[in-house]
């Protein structure tokens, strides 16, 4: 059987659920089998070909992760939403019942030195709020929990790749 | 007096609601808003159940003899996975954050009917945190608006120190003071009231983790085996 690709990337999260995914110790030979892992993190590619997974980290803070979701819907087969903040915003989410220009003003004007908020043409625009990925693009498969840990990542590879539902045992269910 | 449910016999005693008699016989409806110290108001919906095609909430449905009810039904699993899924987007419920994680029914709930995603946009509502009383900050970003506060402080506590203020979708829960805040109001954190919460509005000032993520009640066991939080 050719082997599945699969691309991962961390939008607005802390790398925590690729670090889980790291985790796996050495079943990750046993996934090396069943997957090539086309544009990531751990790879360091950074162009992408046709893959038949995507696992999106993090939700949408700013114009550049909407470019990068919208990349891995044209490009993955299966986009699937990885972790507390690609599912539901997360913790970067805890800014959003807060007005943008608010949070810019007691970040970067009040009580500082040189006051200024940031506007180099070399970072991307803040979006008003964080956005959970299935707010951006259409999302075929989510994975909860901050992070999931090794097994559920392993777990819910194998169900897709054997085109089973997702399903995991109780202990493996977690929002935190 | 007996009924049927689910194709189980249930024994029941007279003025028995659906939800009060299979809790005595151990046999587990989802339920948030109910609280067996207090009379049944109907609010959560997820005890809802089928009989004769209608579906009733189990909480005040009164037992009549030999009746048939059905709970674990696809139909009833997909309207509870739903109700969950608006409770979760309504507030803002960031698990990772909360002191309440592994503890909360909301979220057992959502581990027992296997909710992987909150299907719809979320609210991202702005609601207040109060930490205006000695004991006890509330964050109210949690709250499901189950009222279980305000009856317990009202019948219970007798002391009202809670109110459902604003309409539609403005209601939200408050302290009942002239400020709104709980520190001008009698409550104590000994009341209960305090410890009726369903989730993780009401949180104990100086105290904190003291079980750690991971081996907390619904970490260990599913609600129907582990049980209500606030019981
Ligand atoms: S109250 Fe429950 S569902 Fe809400 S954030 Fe806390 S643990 Fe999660
Ligand atoms: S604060 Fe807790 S007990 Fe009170 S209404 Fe909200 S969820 Fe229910």
């Amino acid at each position: 059987m050719p082997k599945a690709r699969l691309a991962t990337v961390s939008l607005a999260g802390c790398f925590g659920c690729h670090m889980s995914l790291l985790d796996l110790d050495e079943a990750l030979f046993e996934l090396a089998e069943l997957v090539e892992v086309d544009r990531s993190p751990l790879t360091d590619i950074r162009t992408m070909n046709d893959c038949d997974i995507g696992f999106i980290e993090g939700g949408c803070a700013n114009e550049d992760n909407v470019h990068v979701a919208r990349l891995f819907r044209k490009k993955c087969r299966l986009v699937c939403a990885v972790g507390a903040c690609a599912v539901t915003g997360g913790i970067p989410a805890l800014r959003n019942n807060i007005p943008l220009a608010e949070l810019l003003a007691t970040s970067y004007l009040q009580d500082v030195v040189d006051p200024g908020i940031p506007n180099d043409p070399e970072l991307p625009m803040l979006l008003d709020k964080v956005y959970p990925i299935h707010e951006v693009i259409r999302v075929d498969h989510t994975l909860p929990g901050c992070p999931p840990s090794a097994q559920a990542i392993a777990l819910f590879v194998k169900q897709l790749l054997a085109h089973e539902p997702v399903s995991l045992p109780y202990k493996e269910l977690h929002y935190d | 007096m007996r009924f049927v449910i689910d194709g189980m016999t249930i024994e029941a005693q007279a003025g028995d609601t659906i939800l009060t008699a299979c809790r005595r016989a151990g046999y587990y409806i989802p339920h948030l808003c109910f609280h067996g110290d207090l009379p049944a108001q109907g609010n959560c919906r997820l005890c809802l159940v089928e009989s004769k095609g209608r579906l009733l909430p189990s909480c005040l449905t009164k037992v009549t003899d030999g009746m048939e009810v059905a709970s674990a039904t696809e139909q009833l699993h997909t309207l509870r996975l739903r109700l969950t899924q608006m409770l979760f987007v309504e507030g803002n419920h960031i698990c990772p954050s909360c002191e309440a994680s592994g503890n909360c029914m909301l979220q057992a709930l959502g581990y027992r009917l296997g909710l992987l995603d909150n299907h719809y946009p979320q609210f991202f509502p702005r609601r207040p945190l109060d930490a205006s009383h000695p004991q006890m900050i509330l964050d109210f970003n949690r709250c499901i608006q189950c009222q279980l506060c305000v009856r317990a402080s009202d019948q219970l506590d007798q002391k009202h120190a809670f109110v459902v203020a604003g309409r539609g979708g403005e209601a939200h829960i408050t302290a009942s003071s002239s400020n709104g805040q709980l520190g001008s109001t009698s409550f104590a954190a000994t009341d209960h009231a305090a410890g009726i919460c369903p989730v993780g509005v009401f949180l104990g000032k100086g105290v904190g983790y003291v079980t750690p993520i991971g081996e907390r009640r619904y970490d260990r066991a599913d609600i129907a085996q582990a049980g209500d939080r606030n019981a």
